[in-house]
């Protein structure tokens, strides 16, 4: 008797299947994980516990996640917006440095000048999205009006917007004051965010949580959200119902964009508090993988950007316990990919095991 | 003629795809030295049968006979290797590629270290014999439609094929491509191989092939005719069939409509019902609005996908609620005629007038607003989004209007009533928060005209409007655009399907190679003048219009 195994598309996949299927492959990457640290001479169940204790073991821990969660879920939320319209907007990550760039712009005159916190930061907030906005209107006009691959287009003014930063922080920006580090000078507290409790969280915690709501509601409830979901879905349908698919794509495009630089401004006056080079993590493409786990679902989105938080909050808990910092990064890879990999894999299908 | 002289003879071939017969019992064969049409009409089962010729499907039954010797055919490659080749019409080239290096492609016994010079060489010389000329050291993505035609012929022929299939070759070439065509055909067999010519052009089969066998929905109706015992208004009749029944029952629109439907009288109403009741009640349809000429097109030309006149100089009156059906073979301008119309293709010349007023660059959606409707010719690839609900569906046409939009915000509750209006009143069985993928055929085009018909529509502008449909849908769906007409909106019907036409339309305009060749008052149509008028033929052009 011949058993065939094979992979079954399935339909309409239940939210708490793709939780399930979703803990699955967190679990099964960090036995692949394990097997690796063990391999290697070092203790599995010392770095997991490192891991667990370093990003949800405590109130500190769970501070800092939630903390290296916020940039990474308001980028996410923007991403997933452009996604929507089958835009593949790749260069959250420019928009991002954008945005750090204008909030940097309006603090430059109104922090100095001693402005009251209410109306700096959402002058600065503004600025941010505006900046962000901009960095992704030529790339969607490009592509809305003469079909120029948005996906090279971002990415390439990715480099542009970083060296663009680097060449502010260098030169008339900079610190006097700073030793020569090419940074900006530091942000006066008229224009930071107020910390909550005793690690990095901040106020600006606040921004993913209200843009998601606002996003779920404008998707579901709105004409706008309801032209995406046409114009996304079925583009000569769109036409077909006389949406402008142009200005469409050119709108999503803008508020991802926006999304992103006001992620930029919240990572800087929440916590960097000063202008240098370095200010995004990779936070931009880290988003392009959440936007995908999360189904471009903006509360989901919210979730899987605190998982994100978590590991990368764990990783620095691993080196910390004597395991080499590679090693942590390999379990982080692994989990990753058993995510991504595998668990994508078996949400959209399933394993038919018959007898041939 | 002897029995050797037959370079193919395919026996009882059968061929259905899931459930439908595109071939049945059909007995082919074609000589050595000959130019064989194949004639038919779309969707007779041409391409399917040489197809299986090609090895590209396997036949459900029969048998195929290669120079006397039967032969199983599993692939393409099986096929080339008893001299089988064929040309598709969409072509199968690396554009990236030189000539060359496409002709190359897949040769059998190509050596690792290439003596390209010799070779480029090969094909230039294999290029003219066959006045088949275009330049080997071209990459294909330069090269026009008709010379990427060519360099699939030239790879064809190098690969040894002694029976060349060529599927509407002419369907992309310019008339002066085509006659070059001609003589390059009339060369290859002239050499002793075989072409069969798949075409639906009378004119084109007269002048260049010597037999012919016509396909009629999937059965042969006639077998290897010599084509000079046929004038072109026999080979008209072939294709479209002799049927004049449903012309004599037919006295007027609607009235021979089967009404023992329990459906029937129902749906008649239901779009007259549903006008009536309408809230824009602006001549909602009215015979007696502004102007009896509800639209009138003149000297339309309009540009296809790769920037081709689709449209040479349409012109076309429809009254008021008059069905003007548009007869023709595919591929003729139908799909870009209804785009001018519905503002999804840009009009570059002529006018546009839709109650007397000029609409030639209006927007699809001021079009809608003064009742344009518009049931497209793909379903689920325009006209509804499959992944989402049905509800968004229902307001494709109405998001942004009072009926359930307030201000930026669309009102919910509002659209889940007038979705559950339309599925009630036009008898949809669906539930507004399914995924409209899952909805069946019938089912998605009832919702699809539910939607049109709660436009209000003064014109209705319907491609296809019953293609894969049940009986019971098609039915259906006719009477309700019969019903819309007797309730004053104008319908231009566009269809391949020569009966329905016949059977709805008040006219019958034909259309040709992007123009309107002819119209006829349905108590004057014939089957055969319109068939003749559908394969471009110019002396049935000239006795009609």
């Amino acid at each position: 008797m011949a058993i065939s195994v094979r992979l079954e598309r399935r339909v309409g996949v239940p939210l708490a299947q793709r939780v399930l299927v979703l803990c699955a492959a967190v679990l099964l990457g960090a036995v692949a994980g394990g097997v690796l640290v063990q391999a290697s001479g070092y203790s599995a169940t010392a770095a997991f516990g490192a891991i667990l204790d370093g990003s949800f073991g405590g109130s500190y821990p769970i501070s800092q996640t939630l903390a290296a969660a916020i940039p990474l879920a308001t980028i996410a939320l923007g991403t997933s917006v452009a996604f929507r319209v089958q835009l593949w907007n790749i260069g959250g990550e420019g928009q991002f440095t954008m945005g750090a760039f204008g909030a940097t712009a309006v603090e430059l005159i109104g922090g100095p000048a001693g402005w009251p916190a209410v109306v700096l930061l959402p002058l600065m907030f503004v600025a941010a999205f505006v900046a962000g906005a901009l960095w992704a209107l030529f790339p969607a006009y490009l592509r809305a009006w003469h079909g120029v691959n948005e996906i090279i287009t971002t990415l390439m003014l990715n480099y542009v917007a970083i060296l663009w930063v680097n060449f502010l922080v260098y030169g008339p920006w900079k610190d006097p004051q700073g030793h020569n580090f090419p940074f900006s000078p530091r942000y006066p507290d008229n224009a930071t965010f107020a910390r909550i409790g005793d690690g990095q969280l901040h106020a600006g915690l606040f921004v993913p949580i209200a843009a998601a709501i606002v996003l779920l509601l404008i998707m579901s409830r709105t004409r706008w959200g309801y032209e995406l979901r046409v114009v996304g879905e079925n583009a000569e349908a769109a036409r077909y119902a006389g949406i402008n698919v142009r200005r469409t794509m050119l709108s999503a495009m803008l508020v991802s964009g926006g999304m992103a630089g006001a992620a930029g401004m919240v990572q800087i006056a929440g916590i960097i508090h000063l202008l240098n080079g370095q200010l995004s993590n990779n936070y931009g493409y880290t988003a392009i993988i959440i936007a995908w786990l999360a189904r471009l679902h903006p509360l989901a989105v919210l979730l899987v950007s605190v998982l994100f938080g978590a590991l990368v909050n764990g990783g620095y808990a691993v080196s910390q316990e004597g395991i080499p910092q590679a090693l942590g990064a390999v379990l982080q890879g692994m989990i990753l990919f058993f995510v991504l990999g595998v668990g994508d894999v078996f949400t959209r299908y399933r394993l038919r095991v018959s007898n041939a | 003629m002897s029995e050797s002289a037959l370079a193919v003879e395919m026996v009882g071939i059968d061929k259905a795809f899931t459930g439908v017969v595109a071939n049945h019992a059909v007995d082919f064969s074609a000589r050595r030295g000959e130019v064989h049409a194949l004639l038919g009409e779309n969707g007779a089962g041409k391409t399917t049968l040489m197809s299986i010729l090609a090895g590209l499907y396997r036949p459900d039954a029969g048998q195929i006979r290669i120079d006397g010797q039967v032969v199983a055919l599993h692939s393409p490659k099986d096929a080339i290797q008893h001299g089988v080749g064929m040309v598709y019409q969409h072509y199968r080239l690396v554009a990236s590629q030189t000539v060359a290096e496409n002709l190359l492609l897949g040769l059998p016994g190509v050596p690792l270290r290439l003596n390209a010079g010799s070779f480029i060489r090969q094909a230039r010389e294999l290029g003219e014999r066959y006045h088949l000329r275009v330049d080997p050291s071209r990459p294909v993505w330069q090269l026009s439609v008709g010379e990427q035609q060519r360099v699939e012929i030239l790879k064809t022929l190098q690969r040894g094929a002694r029976i060349l299939i060529l599927d509407e070759p002419t369907a992309v070439l310019t008339p002066q491509e085509s006659e070059d065509l001609m003589r390059t055909l009339r060369q290859i067999v002239a050499e002793g191989r075989t072409v069969v010519l798949i075409s639906h052009k009378l004119e084109e089969v007269r002048s260049v092939a010597d037999r012919v066998t016509v396909l009629r929905n999937g059965t042969v109706v006639a077998a290897g005719l010599p084509i000079r015992e046929l004038s072109t208004r026999d080979l008209a009749r072939l294709m479209v069939g002799d049927d004049e029944r449903s012309l004599r029952s037919a006295t007027g629109p609607g009235v021979n409509v089967p009404s023992g439907n329990h459906t029937s009288d129902r749906s008649t109403e239901v779009p007259r019902g549903w006008q009536d009741g309408g809230t824009t009640s602006e001549g909602a349809g009215s015979a007696t609005g502004s102007s009896s000429e509800r639209l009138v097109l003149s000297g339309v030309v309009a540009l296809d996908d790769r920037g081709l006149e689709a449209l040479q100089g349409i012109d076309l009156r429809v009254a008021a609620g008059e069905i003007l059906g548009v007869a023709g073979v595919a591929g003729n301008g139908q799909r870009e005629l209804a785009q001018v119309i519905t503002g999804l293709r840009a009009v570059t010349q002529g006018s546009i007038l839709l109650d007397g007023r000029d609409v030639t660059h209006s927007t699809t959606r001021e079009r809608t607003r003064r009742g344009v409707a518009h049931i497209p010719e793909d379903r689920l690839g325009e006209g509804l989004v499959g992944n989402l609900p049905v509800t968004d569906n229902a307001i494709l046409r109405f998001y942004d209007r009072p009926l359930v939009a307030r201000g930026w915000f669309i009102d919910a509750r509002r659209v889940l009533l007038f979705t559950q209006s339309l599925l009630e009143r036009f008898g949809i069985r669906a539930k507004p928060e399914s995924t409209t993928r899952m909805l069946s055929g019938g089912q998605l085009q009832r919702l699809l005209l539910a939607r049109e018909m709660a436009l209000e529509p003064r014109l209705i502008v319907a491609v296809h409007p019953t293609r894969g449909l049940d009986v019971a849908a098609t039915e259906q769906v006719q009477q309700w655009l019969v019903g819309a007409s007797a309730g004053g909106a104008s319908v231009l019907l566009i269809s391949e399907d020569l009966d329905e036409v016949l059977h709805l339309s008040h006219r019958i305009s034909v259309i040709y190679e992007g123009r309107m060749v002819g119209t006829v008052h349905r108590e004057e149509a014939e089957r055969s003048t319109i068939g003749l008028m559908m394969a471009g033929s110019p002396s049935a052009m000239a006795g009609v219009a």
